[in-house]
Parts: structure tokens; C-alpha cells; sequence
């Protein structure tokens, strides 16, 4: 990564705290959460489940609010990040509305953005082609299979000029043919726009194989426990998993989910 | 037609069967006494001869003993039960015999009872997904509207309804106003429930994700929350034309109306004319049945058109 690149931080949380209040007591979801992401960085949030990964980019995206610390996008609050359209976010299920057709769907968020007619026809073709669906605008999306679903909500989270791409374990739900496809296609798609991604997961080998980041955390207080800068170049082939220095950042992050383990 | 398709319509054919069998067998017990009175007043044989004498026993008996008199008992003027075929000669004889203007016409008085129902229908549909609306968007109006509008539907509608066309003639309006409004109370409740089921329907990733896109409240309203709830719409609707008419009928009663399927049902039961009540159900049924089967034909295009059906 270049230097100046990196001197940019397009996410940066310090002493973040987020706590529940139910009425089973207080859930401390995060807990003094420290880290900073660079502009055009890939970073993975891997850890079991409640070790607040998807809390933490939420708290990102404002759609939850911290109750300690600071935490900065694109040197703004969340929220003001937020109602500057600075993110696309790619929820767990594709949640592609089924009375739209999925040009009608990736339009969704450019209606309410306020883009021109023709704007909105440019920029689907364009995300389209991006996610590799084109001819795919007319269909419905029950006419297509969940990992073409997928892929379209991708191309509705990239169709507005927000620098930053969430995504909350997109591909949890599809099986691991199309999954390694969809990872493949990921890496080229993040190569073409320079996005900031911030991708949550439970696999090991996803996190490893995308990021040039993987931050490891652990639950019961959600906590960072590792942030390991991946040493793998950025052009990776599928096959990149079966190298020694692959299989060596794997183990440090399964080390890093040990550790968190053995706390509680 | 596929071999699943026959199979469907037999099956149709075959309990439509048994019910008119049914009703037939019934006519008999139900009629004989009847029958057997007019036998013994006509000088004939009957057995036992006296109407005192059978008054207490059973009907069963009565037709055992007396096994002539079951042809009559499907062909009385005015019996308890009509059979199948005199209900059916009575609509045929009331629908396609009669011309429209005529006062014995049925079409005349379902038209009537059917233009009520539809005003009725249209107040109550609005007046619902309004109210819906207002549930949805606002906490106060859900913990207040949402109460009154589920007692409003515990007061039996024909408590109510003589009190309603009362209150509106004293103030000057009658004919099918107060009708519409008795069947808009009745047709609007499924439609409240119904659209605040499915105005609330998108889960809260729906909702997560038109919050990133910073969209405002009617955004959200028009985009999401108001597609979603097509098909609960349209469920609500289909039991609220059928609550609709329902209204009608019962706004018809009170009044003593001379016109429409509910005067006809209290014409028929004044003069004890049987015949003309079933014909009258029958009428208020198949008219029932019309209106669900169209707005069940509006709801395939609708969703077929909104892409929703597959």
C-alpha cells in the first residue's frame, strides 16, 4: 500500500464502547475497541458469534449508537457520515425488493438520492456489468438464484458514489462453490473501484484470502484480541490459499480466535 | 383439461351433489306435516286422520306411514324447507323472466343492495387504510384509534344499525347513505388490521437498509411500507366486500326498506313466503361470491404486475 494512501483514515475508533441495556441485564456488545482503517484498505472483522463484529459496523454505518468513545468516518460522525450517503452497506440476505426488477431495485437508493432518469440508467448498466449480471435488469429477483441475488445487492450498495463498502457476512448464506466465486469476484471488483470495504465473516479462509486487514475479535465483552496486516500481495489468485504464507496468517487468526476463547 | 383438473371438478360436482341430496331428504320430515294437513282438508286419505293425532308424533314416522305424500312435500306454495329445484325456479323465474325494473325482479334489488355495498365498501377501504396509516406512523393514534376500532366490531351490527339510520334520518339523511355507512362500519375493520399487518411487514433489514440511503419517512412509505402491504390489502379487501355486503343487507332491514335483498328477505318472512327468503340468500351468496372471485382476478393482476406472484 502506498504511503499516501495510508496516511488517510476513513475509520477510526478509540476507547469505543456499546452497551445493551435488556431485561436479562446490560450486554457490554463492545468494549474499548481501538483501530484505525485506511483509505482503499480491505479489512475483515472475524471472530464467533456475539464478539460484536456486526455490532462494530453498524455502530460504522449508524445504525447503532456507541455509548463510550469516539468513532470517526471520513472524519465525521457515523451519522453525519451517514446522511452524506458515505457508505453502501450489503446486508447478510440480499433483501432485494420482490415487486422490483433488479435494474428497478439497484435504482432504489438513486430515486432517493435524487438522481436524474438517465443518470439512474447509466449507473445501472454500469454496476451491472460490475457484478457481472448484465442482461439480468429486467429479470425479477425470484427468477434468480441466491448468489446472483447477492450479487445484485452488491451492485445496489456500489450504484451511489459512497467510498465505502460494508458488508455484514454477505455470503454467510450461500454455499462455498459460489461463495470462492463471489470472493474471487470481490477481489477484482474492490481492484477496479479503490473502495474502503469493511467486510464481516466467520470464515477463516474468506477473511484471510480478502483482506489486507483482519481485525480478530472475541465476545463476552466484544473486544479486538488481533489486527493482523496481511503480508499476501495484492493479486491473489484462488489458489493463493494453498501457499505457506497463507496458511500462516489462517493460523495466526485461529491462534487469535483461541485466545479469545480460552477468556471465558 | 389436465387429469388434476377433472379430478377438482368431480370432487366440486360430487359435494354439491350430496348437499342437494341432502336438502331433498330434509324437505321431506320438514314438509310433511304441512303437506299431510292440506291432504286431510282435500278429503283425502291420511294416515292418522287427525291433526291432533299427529301433531306429537315425529316427522319420521309421519312419512313412513304416509310414504304418497313425499312427492308433495317438495312442491308446497309455502313450506318450511323449500326443496333445491323451487329455490332455483324462483331465481330463474326473478332474474332472467322479469324485466330489471320490475319490483319482483332480484336484479332490481341486488342492484340496489349492490350499489350500497359498493359506496359502503369504498367509505370503509379509505376510512382503513387511512386509519392504517396513522397506526403505522403514529404511537399515539396506535394506542388510541386501535381499541375503539376493535370494540366498534363487538356491538352486534343489528343493535347498531336501527340506531344508525335513525341518527342520520333525524338529521336529514336517508336512502343509501345510511346503508353505505353501516356496511363502510363493518367493511373497514379487516382493512385496518390487514393494512397495518402489512404496512408493518418490511423487517427490520428493510427498514436498516433505507435508513443508509438516508430516505426520508414517506420515502420509506411509497417505496417500501406501502408495496409490501399489497397482499395483505387485498385479503383484507376480499373479507371486507364480503362484510360490506353483509351491511347492506342489515342496513335494509331496520327500515322496512321496499327495495333490496334484505326487504326481500323481510317481504318473505312477513308473508311466510319460504321460497322467496332462500331465493334471496341465494341471491345475497352468489352476489357475495361474484365480488370476492373479482377482486381475487384484480389481485392475481395486480401482483402478477407488481412481479410479486411467480
Amino acid at each position: 500500500m502506498s504511503e499516501a494512501a495510508s496516511n488517510q483514515a476513513v475509520v477510526q475508533a478509540q476507547g469505543l464502547d456499546l452497551t445493551f441495556q435488556t431485561n436479562d441485564g446490560p450486554i457490554h456488545a463492545l468494549k474499548d475497541v481501538n483501530l484505525t482503517v485506511d483509505k482503499g484498505e480491505f479489512v475483515s472483522f472475524i471472530g464467533p458469534s456475539g464478539c460484536g463484529k456486526t455490532t462494530f459496523l453498524r455502530c460504522i454505518a449508524a445504525l447503532e449508537t456507541p455509548t463510550g468513545g469516539t468513532l470517526t468516518v471520513n472524519g465525521m460522525t457515523p451519522d453525519e457520515a451517514r446522511r452524506n450517503r458515505a457508505y453502501g452497506y450489503v446486508f447478510q440476505a440480499a433483501g432485494l425488493y420482490p415487486w422490483r426488477t433488479i435494474a428497478k431495485n439497484i435504482k432504489l437508493p438513486l430515486e432517493i438520492m435524487g438522481y436524474s432518469a438517465a443518470e439512474q440508467d447509466e449507473r445501472v448498466k454500469n454496476v451491472l456489468e460490475l457484478v457481472d449480471l448484465e442482461g439480468f435488469g429486467g429479470k425479477f429477483p425470484w427468477q434468480l438464484s441466491g448468489g446472483m441475488q447477492q450479487r445484485a445487492s452488491i451492485a445496489r450498495a456500489l450504484a451511489f458514489d459512497a467510498d465505502i463498502l460494508l458488508m455484514d457476512e454477505p455470503f454467510g448464506a450461500l454455499d462455498e462453490i459460489v461463495r470462492d466465486h463471489l470472493n474471487e469476484q470481490l477481489l477484482a471488483l474492490w481492484a477496479r473501484t479503490e473502495k474502503t470495504i469493511g467486510f464481516v465473516t466467520h470464515s477463516i479462509p474468506e477473511a484471510v484470502y480478502l483482506s489486507t486487514k483482519i481485525v480478530v475479535m472475541s465476545p463476552r465483552p466484544g473486544r479486538i484480541t488481533d489486527v493482523i496486516d496481511s503480508p499476501l500481495p495484492k493479486e491473489r489468485p484462488l489458489d493463493i490459499r494453498d501457499t505457506p504464507e497463507f496458511i500462516e496468517v489462517a493460523h495466526r487468526v485461529r491462534e487469535g480466535l483461541r485466545a479469545g476463547h480460552t477468556d471465558d | 383439461m389436465t387429469s388434476a383438473g377433472i379430478r377438482a371438478v368431480w370432487a366440486v360436482l360430487t359435494v354439491v351433489g350430496v348437499i342437494i341430496l341432502f336438502w331433498y331428504a330434509a324437505s321431506v320430515p320438514m314438509n310433511i306435516k304441512g303437506v299431510l294437513t292440506e291432504f286431510e282438508r282435500a278429503g283425502e286419505q291420511v294416515d292418522p286422520p287427525k291433526a291432533v293425532d299427529r301433531r306429537d308424533m315425529s316427522e319420521f314416522e309421519l312419512v313412513f306411514d304416509n310414504p304418497y305424500a313425499i312427492d308433495e312435500t317438495w312442491d308446497q306454495d309455502r313450506p318450511r324447507l323449500p326443496a333445491p329445484h323451487q329455490v332455483a325456479e324462483e331465481l330463474w323465474e326473478t332474474t332472467v323472466e322479469k324485466k330489471i325494473t320490475s319490483k319482483r325482479s332480484l336484479i332490481y334489488h341486488a342492484w340496489v343492495t349492490l350499489s350500497a355495498t359498493m359506496l359502503g365498501f369504498a367509505i370503509g377501504t379509505g376510512l382503513g387504510i387511512l386509519l392504517a396509516v396513522g397506526i403505522v406512523h403514529s404511537r399515539v393514534m396506535d394506542l388510541s384509534v386501535m381499541p375503539w376500532a376493535i370494540v366498534s366490531q363487538t356491538i352486534p351490527i343489528i343493535a347498531l344499525a336501527p340506531m344508525i339510520i335513525v341518527v342520520l334520518y333525524s338529521i336529514g339523511i336517508q336512502g343509501i347513505i345510511p346503508k353505505a355507512i353501516i356496511s363502510a362500519y363493518l367493511s373497514f375493520f379487516p382493512v385496518v388490521v390487514g393494512m397495518v399487518k402489512g404496512l408493518r411487514s418490511p423487517d427490520a433489514m428493510q427498514l436498516d437498509l433505507l435508513r443508509t440511503y438516508n430516505a426520508s419517512r414517506s420515502q420509506g412509505f411509497w417505496k417500501l411500507r406501502l408495496p409490501a402491504s399489497m397482499p395483505y390489502l387485498f385479503t383484507s379487501l376480499k373479507i371486507g366486500i364480503a362484510a360490506s355486503l353483509v351491511g347492506a343487507i342489515v342496513g335494509e332491514l331496520p327500515t322496512g326498506a321496499v327495495a333490496g335483498l334484505g326487504a326481500r328477505l323481510l317481504a318473505g318472512s312477513y308473508y311466510g313466503q319460504t321460497v322467496q327468503i332462500w331465493s334471496a340468500l341465494f341471491a345475497a351468496a352468489i352476489l357475495a361470491a361474484c365480488l370476492v372471485g373479482l377482486l381475487g382476478v384484480l389481485e392475481r393482476l395486480v401482483l402478477k404486475r407488481m412481479g410479486m406472484s411467480q
